[in-house]
């Protein structure tokens, strides 16, 4: 008669990880990346054909080489191989990308959620500070920041942390206020659960998904930043190998030393890449419940 | 003896949005097994009522007694104890449970809301709250989303029921339900009643809903009680306008012309003037009803508040008038 | 036949979710598609629009109105259709209206892309809501300043102004209150006469569409399990699932079960 497939009480099993990956291939894509990059970034000092050219080395017969066999992106003006240090730098930009996002997450996240699930005067004062704190653009943060400490990766990291958590508790806030709408959390209410126990246990985990996406989108955008920041001088110092100062150091040299500027220039784009697309991809996934064909 | 009944309403006024949704409604609960009803349309102030009720919102003024005790005045520890009593079950399928917990933890989290029991009582009680509601063992891993509608509303009221509540306010449990599903799970309520010598308060804009399981009901009106009686006289020989109009509006089965209802609505506007909030809708209107605010008043065994309550009885037969022709 | 529906085969990724085998509406009729949640009605009544493909649904069969094939017609062919001939009133008239777009502005525009020009439209406008119970002033509302009533009926109204023969209803009265589901059953009852409307009307609520469809057709799992006469399904009805249905209904009269 027919060959209808479901129907109103058709329960779905949950979806396994494979099957997963495999219905969303640009999250395949991007994690596999992703992975790649983490790994790389983890065994470094096993990768690296010259471990030392990371750090104080300098080899004056060996500048400006173009790629070859033996140094596979060529050498740098103090003769260091190019490879090694981009390899050492995906160590930093993974690590400054880590400080600045998780610290925005444990800063941003929590004031968020509490401004959005209270409301009223708590969620009036927390955005107000937030708003100060938005008010600062990260390069005149860093620049006053180097003025009166030396530039480093470190205070880098620490001037873009103090400008990029507010965005995380406006996000946080929002979905927070909308989750707090919903029935659910009336049901906690009207159950007698305390207002920490409902935060906590419900409203925070529902306002995750848009934090961890941004999060995910947001690598590429430190990474950029920070390489921005070393770009100027007001980051990394030699002989860190830092990848948007390795573009600094090269540009002068471009066109015809080409490989200074495009090795360093590429790794900060596939990582940016990357992490976009894993944004993409999750966004995807965390939400399953997908309405096809509602009648 | 106010000790004796369970819930007791007076006068409660109530603003929302800055509208006053609910104006001077009064009724009685007794201790169950026993059922409210409270029917309404759109901006009749029925959800805000049951709100009020359990404190998920502020009354402005009047009484809210349970078991004598002024609810709205309840201290924080009192308070606590009060949501142990009474528990409201919602009218969205969809929003009523965390979609990131599952059915088990859900219904866990409720069990244990006031006291602490070991696991192992925990599981049992989470174990035989899904069975009442007509759910298996099996569901305790679920997630909301991977369950159907009906089923969400019954692990709603599996949630109600897990502390162990005197009354239990439905707001339009079955009304975003399908027909056939919504049947059961009004079965269920009807089973749960005798089982717990349950108290509710129901809210519905269904009549029919409501006469299957309500003792006595409520009909309001644009935050106005318009009449309340006993369910079967009350829908047998409704003495308001309002309640005939209704009455005659719900569709039955029998393929019958009917006779149109009033034109149409005005658009829905606060009126703190002093006449029948009717008054603009109804058939049976004369000057007075725009004057004066018709107080409810004894009328055939129950409270109705219309001035012309004798005369809208007495042409419920009549052919040219909004009747139930039966 | 106005609108004849034959072996309809609607599917999403593969899955198919509607196989229905014959469904008409004769000039002049009312025929109610009744079902439950996930029955496919409302994916039907897309279809017909020409709407289901939008959404990712491959549709085979045919569906013909006055004998002209409607799949396979083009984006602008169908565009003809849509309003014109066969207009589409849904459950949330509010949310169906363009919020920025004043009603009388909405009608004009509508009007004048199926070629009528502004001020035959303005007068059209005037008089369809004269058809619908409602005064000329609510042309000059925007659609959040309507009562779900006024909204279901200014959307009826459009259909009127059109003057489209068939109007495909669904779950027009299923957001509103009882009383205003009464009166939009009324009007639409009425203007089946005066406008010579072919009504198929789509509905959850077997009780309504007993009040006002002709013919009934009951919709489960994606095919149609039982069809006929009104009077005929509800007095003998043969199906089980008919059986159901009419058995859940809540019944006034039915006494207390608590």
């Amino acid at each position: 008669m027919t060959d209808v497939a479901f129907s109103e009480a058709e329960l779905a099993p949950p979806r396994p990880l494979r099957r997963l990956l495999r219905t969303n291939p640009l999250l395949a894509f991007a994690a596999g990346l992703v992975l790649l990059l983490v790994l790389v970034s983890a065994l470094a000092p096993l990768i690296a054909p010259y471990p030392a050219d990371a750090g104080n080395a300098t080899h004056p017969l060996e500048t400006f080489l173009p790629p070859s066999w033996h140094h596979v992106f060529g050498t740098d003006p103090v003769g260091r191989d190019l490879f090694s240090r981009v390899l050492y730098g995906t160590r930093i930009s993974l690590t400054v990308a880590a400080a600045v996002i998780g610290f925005s997450i444990a800063v941003g996240l929590p004031l968020g959620v509490a401004a959005g699930a209270f409301g009223g005067l708590a969620d009036t004062i927390l955005m107000r500070v937030t708003d100060i704190f938005l008010a600062f653009p990260a390069l005149l943060l860093s620049l006053a920041l180097a003025a009166v400490l030396s530039p480093s990766v470190t205070n880098a990291t620490i001037a873009i942390a103090v400008t990029w958590w507010p965005w995380y508790a406006r996000l946080a806030r929002g979905t927070a206020a909308s989750v707090a709408g919903r029935p659910f959390i009336a049901a906690c209410r009207a159950l007698g659960l305390s207002p920490l126990r409902t935060i906590v246990r419900h409203v925070l985990p529902n306002s995750l998904t848009p934090v961890i996406v941004q999060a995910s989108a947001d690598v590429g955008g430190v990474i950029l930043t920070s390489a921005a920041l070393s770009f100027l001088g007001l980051g990394a110092q030699d002989p860190t190998p830092e990848w948007g100062l390795m573009v600094n150091q090269g540009q002068a040299y471009f066109p015809t030393q080409w490989w200074l500027v495009t090795f360093p220039g590429a790794a900060i784009l596939l990582t940016a890449l990357a992490f976009n697309l894993l944004g993409d991809g999750l966004r995807d996934v965390l939400d399953p419940r997908r309405v096809v064909g509602r009648t | 003896m106010s000790d004796a009944l369970l819930l007791e309403v007076r006068d409660l006024v109530v603003s929302f949005d800055g509208v006053r949704a609910v104006e001077g409604v009064s009724f009685e609960i007794a201790p169950g097994p026993f059922g409210l009803g409270l029917v309404g349309e759109s901006g009749s102030g029925k959800t805000t009522i049951a709100r009020a009720v359990v404190r998920l919102l502020e009354a402005d003024r009047g009484e809210i007694r349970f078991l004598g005790a002024d609810v709205r005045r309840l201290g924080r520890a009192a308070l606590r104890r009060y949501r142990q009593s009474v528990q409201i079950v919602f009218q969205d399928p969809d929003g009523t449970l965390d979609p990131r917990m599952r059915i088990g933890a859900a219904l866990a989290e409720a069990v244990t809301a006031h006291r602490k029991l070991p696991r192992a009582a925990v599981n049992e009680r989470v174990d035989r709250l899904l069975h009442e509601v007509g759910l298996e063992e099996r569901h305790r891993r679920r997630f909301p989303h991977q369950l159907s509608g009906g089923q969400r509303q019954r692990v709603a009221i599996a949630r109600a029921l897990a502390v162990e509540p005197r009354l239990l306010v439905l707001d339009e449990p079955t009304s975003a339900l399908d027909v056939t599903v919504q049947a059961k799970v009004l079965e269920l309520i009807a089973q749960l009643r005798d089982q717990h010598a349950l108290a509710y308060l129901l809210i519905s804009h269904n009549l029919a809903v409501i006469e299957q399981l309500c003792e006595e009901t409520v009909v309001l009106y644009r935050g106005r009680v318009l009449e309340v009686g006993p369910t079967e006289q009350l829908l047998n020989r409704p003495a308001h306008p309002y309640t005939q109009a209704l009455r005659a509006a719900v569709p039955d089965l029998e393929p019958r012309v009917r006779a149109s209802a009033a034109a149409a609505a005005a658009l829905p506007v606060r009126h703190e003037t002093a006449r029948c909030p009717y008054y603009t809708r109804c058939p049976l209107a004369v000057e007075r009803c725009r004057d004066e605010q018709p107080l409810l008043r004894d009328v055939a065994g129950r409270s109705v508040a219309c001035h012309r309550a004798e005369d809208a009885l007495a042409f419920a037969g009549h052919p040219l008038h909004l009747a139930s022709g039966s | 036949m106005k609108l004849a529906l034959r072996d309809v085969r609607i599917a999403f990724e593969g899955r198919t979710v509607v196989a229905l085998d014959a469904l008409d509406l004769a000039e002049n009729e009312i025929v109610g598609l009744v079902g439950e949640s996930g029955s496919g009605k409302s994916i039907t009544a897309l279809a017909v629009m020409g709407l289901a493909r939008s959404l990712g649904a491959t549709v085979t069969g045919s569906i013909a109105l006055d004998g002209r094939e409607l799949l396979g017609l083009s984006e602008r062919q169908l565009r003809q259709v849509r309003g014109r001939r066969v207009a589409m009133i849904f459950q949330s008239p509010v949310s169906a209206f363009n919020p920025l777009v004043r009603v009388g502005d909405l009608f004009v525009r509508t009007l004048r892309v199926h070629g009528v020009d502004s001020t035959d439209a303005g007068r059209r406008a005037e008089d369809a809501l004269r058809e619908v119970l409602l005064g000329p002033e609510l042309l000059r509302r925007y659609p959040h300043q309507l009562s779900g009533g006024q909204a279901q009926r200014i959307a009826i109204a459009l259909a009127v102004a059109l003057r489209s023969d068939v109007l495909i209803a669904d779950e027009p009265t299923s957001a509103l209150d009882v009383t205003v589901q009464a009166e939009i059953i009324e009007l639409l009852r009425m203007l089946r006469e005066r406008e010579r409307l072919s009504i198929l009307f789509i509905s959850h609520d077997l009780a309504v569409v007993a009040q006002l469809c002709d013919r009934v057709a009951v919709m489960r799992n994606g095919s149609i399990v039982e069809s006929g006469t009104t009077a005929g399904l509800l007095r003998h009805p043969s199906h089980p699932y008919t059986r159901a249905l009419l058995a859940a209904v809540p019944r006034l009269g039915g006494g207390r079960t608590a």
